[in-house]
């Protein structure tokens, strides 16, 4: 469906991509990783056919650059740095959904789905919301449009827990339709959303390999954390996860992709932890799904 | 055609909220009331009889600010776009190039030539309520002078935007290319060529090649038909073109070089890296 042939591309002699080649098949969701100037950023931009390159580019057969509007109108777009766009919120919705023959009713519907109140930020400038509110408008802008491609660079990183597990919710309700190609720096932040991975380093594939797909990305764990003491940096950084609770108990829910993430996050006080107990808790959809511990 | 207008809209809607159009609207607006201003003061004795003067006056300060004002805004807004990481978003939903392009453009003209126009209006129809004859051939050369001029910094502008990676090179880029019209080509370029005796027509022709120069005697000929101030180049343009010929030439040329350049600008845009 997309297929890369020997992209490279030089910014002034130094060679941000050497030739890479990669097939992507429908189906699959691919976590984008390596560590800055890898190139993820630039064959994204090669494949949104905003850049010139060398070796060719193809989307179902057409080159992005050449029918940049056939291939566009299939790609949904989540930028790792939202735009310092001065326009309302509304007038950015409302291009968008006008040039993307989308209904902005769609789009609105997403955002509120993410807890994004849209009356209250439609007449401010996109520029002056918070990184959270910015992030969830580009993803109502780009899942509240018809597209079977979603690119998405760190999507998740500025949301809210709540808002993360409502936007795996909405990944894992359109993953068999398409494509999905999800940039990280960390694999751990993705690794539950995507069942492949390619690795970039140096403007070159390193990595290229499928991972188990058994991860429900809509599932969520009831979770409870006792510690040896209280700890007032442990309190503060597992209150930004939603637990609640307080001195050595805690207790609070964890997205299911977001496992990785929790685990690695526990790691850093591995130390004051004395006891993790983790449950599946009721699917979203299905309510009779039993909890095991 | 949708993505077209869209474009032209968010860049009217972009513009308007910005604060050198206020600046700008203010300026053009402010010369209109200071000229009736004066005008009126100083016309005691025979009373205001009439908008030609003030009309002159007032496209005679045109030639001066409205470049500057339309090249200066104007680069900032592929160069700053690019600059500010607007493209890489903007430019990965599905708008032909075409219709950002030239729908950027088209919104940015609007935006720059109304208040002008409308400061010219405005005087207008103050003169029309003071029933005071205004004449409206001249009012309507005047404006596609105005529309002319407008459309050729326009395009300047659109190119040097596309030429330049940032929009402070754009500006830079801008302002040389206004003095450079400004000064160069009528007195440091065409006094060289008379010192080496070059023919009169050739001097003049080159004079002409530069749209503010263009512009300025056009609004000359509009108020004094033989342009007597001009001296012997006078001649030269009256005998070679007509007054109509040169009308039509004045209007014309700038508006080719305006869609020349932003043409040019537009290949390059299309061509290059967009983010």
């Amino acid at each position: 469906m997309i297929r890369f042939q020997d992209v490279a591309k030089t910014f002034r002699r130094t060679a941000v991509l050497e030739r890479v080649s990669l097939d992507i098949l429908k189906g699959d969701r691919i976590a984008l990783v390596g560590s800055n100037g890898a190139g993820k950023t630039t064959l994204i931009r090669c494949l949104l056919g905003e850049y010139v390159h060398e070796g060719r580019v193809w989307v179902d057969g057409l080159e992005p650059r050449r029918a940049r509007r056939e291939v566009l109108a299939r790609v949904g777009f989540v930028p790792q740095i939202p735009p310092p766009l001065k326009m309302p919120v509304g007038e950015l919705v409302g291009f968008a959904a006008s040039v993307c023959g989308s209904d902005p009713a769609r789009m609105v519907a997403v955002m509120a789905e993410l807890g994004l109140d849209y009356d209250r930020i439609r007449r401010l400038p996109f520029v002056k919301l918070s990184g959270g509110m910015k992030q969830k408008t580009l993803i109502g802008v780009a899942l509240g449009r018809p597209s079977d491609i979603l690119i998405m660079d760190e999507p998740a990183a500025n949301l809210d827990p709540e808002a993360r597990h409502i936007f795996f919710r909405l990944l894992a309700a359109r993953k068999d339709d398409g494509i999905m190609l999800i940039t990280s720096h960390r694999l751990d932040e993705v690794a539950a959303l995507v069942n492949r991975v390619v690795e970039m380093d140096m403007g070159r594939v390193v990595l290229d390999d499928r991972v188990a797909d058994t991860v429900d990305m809509a599932s969520r764990m009831a979770c409870r954390v006792t510690l040896v003491r209280p700890d007032e940096a442990f309190a503060r950084t597992i209150a930004d996860w939603g637990f609640e609770g307080g001195g050595t108990h805690w207790r609070g829910p964890v997205n299911g992709p977001d496992r990785l993430r929790f685990f690695a996050m526990l790691s850093r006080y591995t130390g004051l932890i004395a006891g993790l107990e983790m449950a599946e808790g009721k699917r979203e959809g299905n309510p009779c799904a039993t909890e095991k511990v | 055609m949708i993505a077209f207008l869209r474009a032209a809209r968010l860049d009217v809607q972009e513009s308007l909220r910005a604060r050198w159009f206020l600046f700008y609207a203010l300026v053009f607006g402010g010369i209109v009331v200071g000229l009736f201003v004066f005008g009126l003061t100083e016309s005691r004795i025979l009373g205001f009889t009439g908008l030609s003067r003030l009309l002159v006056t007032y496209i005679q300060l045109c030639v001066a600010i409205l470049p500057i004002f339309v090249l200066i805004t104007t680069v900032r807004s592929v160069a700053g776009d690019r600059e500010a990481g607007v493209f890489e978003y903007m430019l990965s939903l599905p708008v032909p190039l075409s219709a950002w392009y030239w729908g950027r453009m088209t919104g940015r003209f609007t935006v720059v030539f109304l208040p002008v126009f409308a400061a010219m209006a405005a005087a207008a129809a103050y003169a029309e309520f003071r029933q005071i004859g205004v004449a409206w051939d001249l009012f309507a050369v005047y404006t596609l002078l105005l529309v002319s001029l407008a459309w050729a910094f326009l395009g300047f502008g659109m190119l040097i935007s596309v030429l330049a990676r940032s929009s402070d090179v754009a500006q830079t880029g801008a302002f040389l290319l206004w003095l450079v019209l400004l000064l160069f080509l009528d007195l440091v370029l065409l006094g060289v060529l008379v010192r080496e005796q070059m023919p009169l027509e050739l001097v003049v022709g080159l004079a002409l090649l530069n749209p503010l120069q263009s512009f300025r005697t056009a609004a000359i000929l509009l108020f004094d038909p033989q342009m007597v101030v001009l001296g012997p180049a006078a001649y030269v343009i009256l005998d070679s073109l007509g007054a109509k010929g040169y009308l039509a030439f004045a209007l014309a040329w700038p508006v080719l070089l305006g869609t020349g350049a932003a043409a040019l600008g537009y290949r390059l845009f299309r061509r290059g890296d967009l983010p």
